[in-house]
């Protein structure tokens, strides 16, 4: 039975409550700080207040006399203990630059925030009090924090590199040369808009927290970590440090978010496990939230600009791309791969034909390194198209919706070959567009802004859509070699039926809060037909689960979820063999259903799997070849990304005298495909959808000339909170993937990829008549009102 | 987020407390609500040696009809100022103004007193006493005296206190059925004004105090002269800014904070003229 097709009794689909949600609704969940690990050591880091310096001296003789601190360490002082610099796994060029990259600065910092010191005490107070005492001697240099400045190369920051620039990255296609430039040449319109992605910083709720544990004889160490990357940071652990693999485990306890932030391996894992070792015991380090702002990744920060060429009919003929990327101030694990996720997406959900020049120059600069951030180069994609989709209709003075109905990639196109090769599986936009309009009464909207939008109006009513491809679920293994990433794409699960017929299912994913526990539960009591609730899910602990790629990019339910159904079906084969023994009758003969083989056309002949799991346990007669217990593992290997796609529609309300953008609507219209969970999808859009409209109109991580950043806590960074989130209509259409058996796509960045461009074409719809078409993110009350004054003045 | 290391009395009244402020000097400070001045301490912005803990000197915390005026502990939470029936029906405009604040956590733990000695141009507290012309009662080692609130800011978190002084009490005029209006402008619903206002009218008297639009409160005389000489609403709250000297920051440039100043206060005096 395929669980794509209609079901009765399916489990699949049912909004089931998040067996995870207890304990973290009650405080019971344990998160990496709620480890009480008796004798530990308290970390502390020293960090920059320089963008840009050189250090000195560093005097730690004071900070040494403080009470309870054991030890205090310099980038130095702990050089010989890294095998490797800090990893970056994707080197998305030949010729890409890496400045090598460590743990603590060694002569130079590079960012405020950059680590410089390392004290160790007996207690957190205590390591933090030292730090006050360390007295370091910097001789400044100018910050870099505008990127065509940094690309100037006036101020070089990693001499050793002795350019600011870390790679030119292309990716031209043609049908035939000079496509591209023949299209904009013929184009009846063209466009040329210049777009800012500002820098985000993703305010995960659980700052990062580390905890190193070693055992006391034989060099065994486990690793426990706010991290959303267990497996990778186990090997990257073991690399960069040169210990042996085999004796570090990495457990990743309750985690309170990530966004992309803890997809990586950071200095204070690396000091923890380091520091571990040296002193023989536990070392424990929890980050504060200032902290959190300078040191974790930050997201974004892109300048795009883009082209479209159209005909008279406003039909896409090509689209050229230049990107400068800002890395920030050194490589982490995929910063240069971020700009390449969106590559392939600047054409949108429009069926282009083949001329579309991108090019990205990515740039260091002196600011926090940046990373993948909700989304990961797919939002800035969007954004880039969507809005210059508008800036089109504007010009052709069409309706933006009719716009894009005329250059949708329509249903019957799929699976769709676009320009780049990639293969879209499946889409229907303009039924997603449509239901879209529907919810939002398009048609009545654009009337009462006829009305209200007049001359000298206090308020004006703006309207604003975008139509998104997602391009995620990553990735098949082949294709990520393709773009020189460092890894591969595919994921793990063990599924074990034990005696008495409960089942652990194994996952190599690392859910922080996106309840896999609830998901995963469901799908294998789909597939084997045992109640949910019979089922446990472990995961996030590489001695438990130790093979996986872990939970980023939307890839968790259509790579890992999908290994789980192909374990779930290896074990339902071996079982078929076993019953089929008991039932003296051949394997093709049964039948499953609902946790029970039967033969087929005589269903009084049957036995339930529960029986099969005892007699697999007992081994007491089993066919011959078939070992006894029934557990598989299956590594799901994806054939192809997954495409999820929809439509969102944002209404605002600006105050033109104050310049605040009220939000009256937001629809999002998603098409996942096949929705596990329809409670915990919803969720995924509500906060997917939060974060892209806090990109549009509240947040950015500000820096001043001198490389200072401004937003370092929750009162300066603006993230909305629920009072300021306007309600959202949630609606879908399904369109199952073709390449995988549960017919999922994922839903984990749809939101976010949708919804800043939802919100900017509605701000720049209400204002357009005042002669505003252009307006930076955030739209902040102060942007906004300067924008009309600018356009009003400038009339 | 860990503040340098203090010690911590708790004073179980005024009398109590005044006595060790003064023991420890400089380097000690009143705890009251502690959702200013912990905040301040675990950045280290802020790091005295010695806490006074006042927050459970409970014969501060009352609201009492004194005839012409009501008077209001320092010890007071905001959610109390908010709730009040006499404030309601006396001086609406600060029980409505006090709803403002923070959120409901905020408000609980907040006092009235916390907001107006931390004397923050950007809390709403101190611009609505000012509007309203009250006078603070403080007490020190020789006993009590009055300032007027015009006269009680005097910089950055900084005012009339001596350091050995406890604000005790806020005495507010009633308001007299007099119209009113409190704006606050702010980017996400529970957030300090970017730019906040406070107005009464009644006949030809009125009141209008800015918040965060300067170093202190502003008391905006220039529009409650224009008003007094008949000029209009629109004409009078053109001279929002004159007696401000507003700041650049993250959410507003001086340009649009003297803008919005000037919108506001229009808002307000139409609100209050109703
Ligand atoms: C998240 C958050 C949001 C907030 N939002 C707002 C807002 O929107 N608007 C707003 O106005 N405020 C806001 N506040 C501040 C809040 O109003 C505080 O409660 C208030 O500013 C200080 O009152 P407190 O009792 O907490 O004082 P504390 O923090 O205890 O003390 C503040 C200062 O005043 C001194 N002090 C306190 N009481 C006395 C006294 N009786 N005599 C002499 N000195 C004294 C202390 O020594 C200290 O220096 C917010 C606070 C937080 C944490």
């Amino acid at each position: 039975m395929s669980i794509t097709q209609e079901r009765t009794n399916s489990i699949i689909g049912q909004r089931m409550l998040r067996r995870e949600d207890p304990a973290l609704l009650t405080g019971e969940a344990k998160f990496t700080n709620d480890l009480v690990i008796p004798g530990a050591l308290h970390l502390a880091v020293l960090r920059s207040p320089y963008a840009h310096a050189r250090i000195k001296s560093i005097d730690v003789t004071d900070a040494l006399t403080m009470p309870g601190v054991i030890a205090i360490y310099t980038g130095k002082d702990l050089h010989a203990t890294w095998a490797a610099p800090m990893p970056c796994a994707w080197p998305v060029t030949p010729d890409m630059k890496n400045p090598a990259h460590f743990p603590l600065a060694l002569d130079k910092v590079c960012y405020v925030g950059d680590g410089v010191a390392a004290v160790l005490a007996n207690s957190e107070t205590e390591s933090r009090d030292a730090l006050d005492a360390i007295d370091v001697a910097y001789e400044p240099l100018q910050a870099v924090t505008d990127l065509e400045v940094a690309l100037s190369d006036k101020t070089i920051i990693h001499e050793a590199i002795g350019t600011n620039k870390s790679y030119t990255w292309n990716l031209k296609v043609e049908a035939t040369e000079g496509a591209v430039d023949e299209a904009f040449k013929n184009a009846a319109f063209t466009v040329s808009e210049r777009y800012i992605q500002q820098r985000l910083i993703p305010m995960a709720m659980e700052p990062r927290a580390v905890v190193a544990v070693p055992q006391p004889f034989g060099g065994d160490i486990t690793l426990y970590s706010a991290t959303q990357v267990p497996h990778i940071l186990k090997v990257m652990t073991a690399i960069t440090l040169g210990i042996p693999e085999h004796q570090l485990r990495v457990v990743a306890p309750a985690v309170g978010g990530g966004f992309g932030s803890k997809l990586d391996v950071y200095a204070e894992e690396l000091l923890c496990v380091a520091l571990s070792r040296k002193h023989g015991a536990p070392v424990r380090w929890v980050e504060e939230r200032t902290e959190n702002t300078q040191s974790t990744i930050h997201g974004r920060g892109q300048i795009q600009n883009i082209e479209l060429a159209a005909d008279k009919d406003g039909k896409l003929t090509a689209v050229r791309v230049r990107l400068i990327g800002d890395m920030g101030a050194y490589l982490q694990l995929v910063t240069p791969g971020v700009p390449l996720l969106g590559a392939f997406l600047y054409a949108g959900v429009y069926d282009l034909p083949v001329a579309y020049d991108f090019s990205c120059t990515s740039v260091f600069t002196t600011m926090t390194p940046t990373d993948a951030y909700r989304g990961a180069g797919r939002p800035e994609a969007t954004y880039a198209i969507e809005v210059a989709m508008d800036a089109l209709a504007r010009k052709m003075k069409i309706d933006p919706y009719e716009l894009r109905k005329r250059n949708y990639i329509k249903k019957e196109q799929f699976p769709y070959t676009a320009f780049s090769g990639l293969t879209y599986d499946s889409g229907d936009h303009l039924a997603a567009a449509e239901k879209a309009m529907g919810h939002a009464d398009y048609a009545a909207v654009r009337k009462k802004q006829a009305t209200q939008n007049v001359a000298g109006a206090r308020k004006r009513l703006g309207i604003g859509m975008t139509s998104y491809f997602e391009m995620c679920g990553l990735a098949p293994s082949r294709v990520l070699a393709s773009l020189n990433y460092g890894a591969g794409g595919w994921e793990s699960a063990t599924v074990r039926v034990l005696p008495t017929s409960k089942v652990q299912v194994v996952t190599g994913t690392s859910p922080h809060g996106q309840g896999h526990e609830t998901s995963w539960a469901m799908i294998a009591a789909e597939k084997l037909g045992v109640a949910p609730e019979d089922i446990d899910v472990l995961h996030s602990d590489t001695a438990i689960a130790p093979l996986g790629l872990d939970t980023y990019g939307s890839r968790s339910l259509a790579v890992g979820g999908v290994a789980i159904a192909g374990a779930c079906d290896k074990v339902i084969d071996k079982a078929r063999l076993i019953a089929a023994h008991q039932l003296e009758c051949a394997a093709e003969d049964l039948e499953f259903a609902q946790g029970t083989f039967s033969v087929k056309g005589s269903h009084d002949k049957a036995v339930p799997l529960a029986a099969i799991a005892f007699a697999a346990f007992t081994a007491h007669n089993l066919p011959d070849g078939v070992e006894p217990n029934l557990e598989a593992q299956y590594t799901h290997d994806p054939k192809n990304f997954s495409w999820p796609f929809g439509a969102h529609i944002c209404i605002v309300e600006i105050d033109t005298e104050t310049g605040k953008v009220d939000v009256l609507k937001y629809i999002a219209v998603d098409d996942c495909g096949i929705q596990i969970n329809p409670l915990i999808v919803e969720g995924q859009v509500h906060g997917g959808v939060v974060q892209g409209l806090a990109q549009a109109l509240y947040e950015e991580a500000v820096y001043d000339t001198d490389g200072n950043l401004k937003t370092t806590n929750l009162a300066e960074y603006l993230v909305p909170a629920a009072c300021d989130v306007p309600p959202i209509t949630t609606d879908f259409t399904v369109t199952p993937s073709p390449t995988n058996q549960l017919g999922v796509k994922g839903v984990g960045e749809a939101g976010t990829i949708g919804a800043a461009s939802t919100v900017m074409n509605a701000v720049i719809d209400a204002l357009s008549g005042l002669g505003v078409t252009k307006l930076d993110m955030p739209a902040s009350p102060n942007n906004v009102w300067k924008a009309i004054q600018a356009a009003q003045g400038g009339k | 987020m860990i503040p340098a290391a203090f010690e911590y009395k708790r004073a179980g009244s005024a009398e109590e407390a005044i006595n060790l402020i003064g023991q420890y000097g400089d380097e000690a400070k009143f705890l009251a609500g502690g959702h200013s001045l912990i905040p301040l301490m675990k950045l280290r912005l802020a790091q005295p040696t010695m806490l006074v803990d006042i927050g459970r000197v409970k014969d501060l915390s009352y609201i009492k009809d004194a005839g012409d005026h009501i008077a209001i502990g320092a010890l007071t939470r905001h959610m109390d100022v908010e709730k009040s029936p006499v404030l309601s029906q006396h001086v609406p405009l600060l029980a409505h103004a006090a709803g403002y604040v923070g959120d409901a956590q905020v408000r609980h733990r907040g006092t009235i007193g916390g907001s107006i000695a931390h004397a923050d141009p950007a809390g709403d507290i101190p611009a609505t006493t000012l509007a309203l012309g009250a006078t603070y009662v403080v007490q020190g080692p020789n006993g009590k005296r009055e300032i007027a609130a015009k006269d009680f800011y005097k910089g950055f978190l900084e005012s009339a206190l001596a350091a050995d002084e406890m604000l005790v009490e806020i005495k507010v005029p009633k308001m007299n059925g007099a119209g009113w209006s409190f704006q606050k402008f702010n980017r996400r619903a529970v957030d300090w004004a970017i730019v906040g206002v406070a107005a009464w009218r009644n006949n030809g008297a009125s009141g209008v105090a800015l918040v965060n639009m300067g170093s202190t409160p502003v008391l905006a005389s220039a529009v409650s002269s224009a008003l007094a000489k008949g000029a209009s609403v629109a004409d009078a709250a053109a001279h929002a800014a004159d007696d401000a000297e507003p700041q650049a920051d993250l959410n507003a440039s001086v340009e649009y904070r003297t803008h919005l100043a000037k919108v506001l206060v229009r808002r307000a005096l139409e609100q209050a003229s109703k």
